[in-house]
């Protein structure tokens, strides 16, 4: 398989660890191929941030949602567009925007997943479950740029 | 590959041995052939062991419902065995508990299929 991250670019300052604020942005191919490598390098951004196993779990499962969702409901599967992945951290905070290129969702009238005329469908518990585990979820359409999804995790009180 | 299904058989329950990761793409497809390969053979009761299964997204849990639901239209039973933590907080949040019946003990859910 031919990798096609397009770039990526880390901006920290000089030691992780002790930096105040990491900047780190990625960016794909619309394929699931790189569900697995976007999850890893989130993970491993994680560690850097001192998130605790469940926090990680948390920000890993809601990257591959969102993702997953920019790929085949914002990009449509569309190889030559791009989603866009910035991860934003400090020791308070772990925040994601996930940008496609898509023609843009109605996220404000998402069927609720636990309504019981929906519990038995197939579909549509993505979002829910991004919004159940982070502090901080929102998402606004970009004019003729795509859709822009934000969620935070609080690390620390 | 990021799941594995092996089944077996017991006392009339086909017990479904999953581990890996139940996430869209690969995972969702062996899950759905898996119960599809059975429904096929006229089989009426799946037990899905989910005690190996690390990690599941909504895809996954997509699929569990679909499965339950197909199966279920059929005249058939679907059950879950052994979730995770992680896998039964899923459940929970999204109100499925309702849906499934599901076991911790092998044995008790074999039995389950008798009583029904």
């Amino acid at each position: 398989m031919l990798l096609n991250i397009v770039f990526l670019i880390l901006r920290t300052a000089p030691s992780l660890r002790d930096s105040l604020y990491s900047s780190v942005e990625l960016k794909i191919n619309s394929s699931l191929e790189y569900s697995d490598l976007v999850e890893n390098i989130t993970t491993n951004l994680t560690f850097l941030a001192g998130c605790n196993p469940d926090q990680i779990y948390f920000i890993q499962m809601a990257v591959r949602e969102i993702v997953t969702n920019a790929i085949q409901h914002g990009n449509r599967f569309d190889i030559n567009k791009h989603v866009s992945i910035q991860y934003l951290f400090d020791r308070r905070s772990f925040e994601v925007q996930v940008r496609d290129q898509g023609a843009g969702f109605d996220y404000s009238h998402l069927p609720d997943p636990c309504d019981p005329a929906n519990l038995m469908k197939s579909s549509g518990r993505g979002i829910f479950l991004v919004r159940s585990f982070m502090d901080d979820f929102s998402l606004r359409r970009i004019p003729e740029q795509g859709t822009e999804v934000r969620f935070m995790k609080r690390l620390q009180g | 590959m990021s799941i594995r299904a092996a089944t077996r058989k017991v006392e009339g329950v086909n017990v479904v041995d999953l581990s890996g990761r139940i996430t869209i793409g690969e995972g969702t497809v062996v899950l759905r052939d898996t119960v599809k390969t059975l429904q096929q053979k006229n089989e009426r009761h799946i037990l899905l062991n989910l005690a190996d299964v690390s990690y599941i997204d909504s895809s996954g849990i997509g699929e569990l419902v679909s499965s339950f639901t197909t199966f279920g239209s059929q005249g058939g039973k679907l059950k879950l065995l052994s979730l995770t933590k992680k896998v039964h907080d899923l459940l929970s949040i999204t109100k499925l508990l309702t849906v499934f019946e599901v076991f911790d003990d092998e044995a008790k859910a074999i039995q389950s299929f008798r009583n029904a």
